[in-house]
């Protein structure tokens, strides 16, 4: 059921160490994916490697200020690390033209900015931007994002009409018109209620099964990762000190080492909550 | 071809030759006897409306990228310091005394145009950045307009002081060919780049990071923007003076009737803005008055103020 991209996920437990912006980065793989190697960003990151796989959900998660956001945009393409790589199916990033990469890697912000108040198709058709193709394919993904979110009957209400969770799906409806492979999204639920977080990764989840998208969130929420992702990223003071299946990192020990709070898992697989203390 | 375009462009259809017939001397056009009519008409008429529909699409077009780009309906194209610029070009020209010989007033204001586009593009950097750059643009506006009021100040006659303040005041009266064809090349000119940047504002609306992640170069778009707004700013300064409001003013009216992207407003705020400053031209030229004509950036700054406080009072009630 759960992929695992580690045979035996190393669970580094330890006060991470800065190391120089000199280090030399390290060869990648060439088998496809979306992968950084030893990705080094000033004050933010130090020594980051990761391999994502489509198809899989990746919940990045840590304390504030672990490197979360940098590591997404790192990964997005939208900020250049001062060394290290990152590569899209084995070619550099960075030498990838802006209007490819938009096409494969959607983006999702923790903003919710929208200055204009437009409708919630003409929103998500802005989504097509980085495509070149004719009207009736643009029409044709933008009527697929809509229907994958339930937001067709929304389409022509302008967007300052809308409740947040709407708000929040049409967004999301705007990366997924691009039609990308990847997504890549900051606190999607944040500013989300209980019922539209569920949603919302039932959602990601079935978009990463059935299309093979490959799904990156920053999470701050233990228990949705835990319960939701396919595997869970953790990064302290800019390193990734574990990287795994959720039920194997996301241990009662490396919670109090990294988050420095006492807690322990209730519940079953799939269904835990996380109880403080 | 949008509804709305249809419209305007028919509106500009009716209202160009009815301003050919009005001002201080009417022309009947069923009764041609009038001494001088050709010459009015061709010398006086025909070049002020064109000079007037050149410099209000450029400023029309002008203010709706100025607003997608700043993400703010209250942008305004003189945010850049690109007007203040080539006004202190101009007024440099009446201070020297050079204005009197006719090519060297817009050459200066051409001259402070591009000055305040490069001390821009050379401000701007590589990062894109939309805050930095518009902080930068309203320090180049106020410095200009410190240099500008120490120049009139200091300006060596009373004429020459007299002078200066009423170009500030920006006119098409006595506008020749020789104008339209300074205007017209940089106007259109301007019009095309702008064009070129509607989707690059339109993926503005998301924020400068989700635009870029949809592949948008945040330093070209800063680049066109220097280069569209400079060029129909520019012009128009050298050949008309300062005309404020427009830009500000248009995209309001048009908005409402668009889908509200950045870049479904810049065609019709561009034939909005020509059949404002038409209009408002021949007003300007038919309302008797003692001292002479209304200027006409008087009048648009009488009918903008009021706009703009209204604009404001609705932003206030939106965010209450």
């Amino acid at each position: 059921m759960i992929k695992q991209s580690n045979p035996t996920p190393s669970v580094r437990v330890e006060r991470s160490r800065e190391t120089g912006a000199r280090r030399v980065s390290t060869t990648l793989d060439t088998n496809g994916g979306l992968e950084c190697a030893g990705v080094v960003l000033k004050a933010r990151l130090a020594d980051v490697t990761a391999s994502l796989k489509p198809g899989e959900v990746t919940a990045i998660c840590g304390p504030n200020g672990a490197g979360k956001s940098s590591l997404l945009a790192v990964l997005a393409g939208l900020l250049a690390s001062d060394s290290g790589a990152v590569s899209l199916d084995g070619q550099p990033l960075n030498q990838l033209p802006a209007p490819k990469r938009a096409q494969a890697i959607g983006f999702l912000p923790q903003s919710a900015e929208v200055a204009w108040d437009i409708s919630v198709e003409t929103l998500a058709a802005l989504g097509r931007l980085p495509w070149r193709t004719s009207a009736a394919e643009d029409a044709a993904a933008v009527q697929g994002a809509l229907a994958a979110l339930q937001l067709e009957s929304l389409r022509d209400r302008p967007v300052s009409q809308l409740s947040g969770g709407e708000r929040a799906r049409a967004l999301l409806a705007r990366v997924l018109a691009g039609e990308p492979r990847w997504l890549l999204a900051d606190e999607p639920l944040a500013n989300l209620d209980l019922a539209h977080q569920l949603a919302l990764l039932a959602r990601l989840r079935e978009l990463a099964r059935r299309r093979g998208l490959g799904v990156v969130l920053v999470l701050h929420d233990l228990a949705q990762a835990m319960n939701h992702a396919d595997r869970v990223l953790v990064l302290d003071l800019g390193a990734v000190v574990a990287d795994g299946p959720p039920e194997m990192v996301l241990t009662a020990d490396l919670i109090s080492v990294v988050w420095g709070v006492p807690a322990r898992w209730l519940g079953e697989p799939g269904a835990r909550a996380l109880l403080p203390g | 071809m949008t509804r709305l375009n249809t419209l305007l462009l028919l509106a500009l259809a009716v209202t160009v030759p009815l301003s050919l017939l009005a001002g201080r001397v009417w022309i009947d056009p069923f009764d041609p006897a009038l001494p001088n009519a050709a010459v009015i008409f061709a010398e006086l008429r025909l070049p002020r409306a064109v000079l007037a529909l050149l410099l209000g699409a450029g400023l029309g077009a002008a203010g709706a990228t100025m607003q997608g780009y700043l993400r703010n309906p209250l942008a305004d194209p003189g945010l850049f310091g690109i007007a203040p610029g080539a006004a202190l070009g101009a007024v440099l020209s009446f201070w020297t005394g050079w204005a009197a010989s006719g090519w060297a007033l817009p050459l200066f204001a051409l001259i402070g145009a591009a000055g305040a586009m490069a001390l821009l593009g050379a401000i701007a950097g590589r990062g894109g950045g939309v805050l930095l750059f518009t902080l930068a643009g309203m320090m180049i506006a106020s410095l200009a307009g410190a240099l500008m009021s120490l120049a009139i100040s200091l300006s060596p006659t009373p004429f020459a002081m007299s002078e200066i303040v009423t170009w500030l005041m920006g006119a098409l009266v006595d506008r020749g060919w020789a104008d339209v064809w300074i205007a017209a090349p940089l106007t259109l000119l301007g019009l095309a780049v702008l064009l070129r940047a509607g989707r690059s504002l339109d993926a503005l609306t998301l924020g400068e990071v989700a635009a870029r992640s949809l592949g948008i170069d945040p330093r070209r778009l800063q680049l066109l923007m220097i280069a569209g707004v400079g060029l129909t700013v520019g012009a128009g300064v050298a050949v008309a003076g300062i005309i404020g409001f427009v830009g500000l003013m248009v995209p309001h009216f048009v908005r409402p009737f668009t889908d509200r992207r950045p870049s479904s407003l810049i065609v019709p705020s561009a034939l909005a803005g020509a059949l404002l400053l038409l209009v408002a031209d021949c007003l300007c030229r038919v309302l008797p008055l003692a001292g002479g004509e209304l200027r006409l950036g008087i009048a648009l700054s009488l009918l903008g103020a009021p706009f703009f406080l209204h604009l404001l009072l609705r932003l206030r009630r939106e965010l209450a």
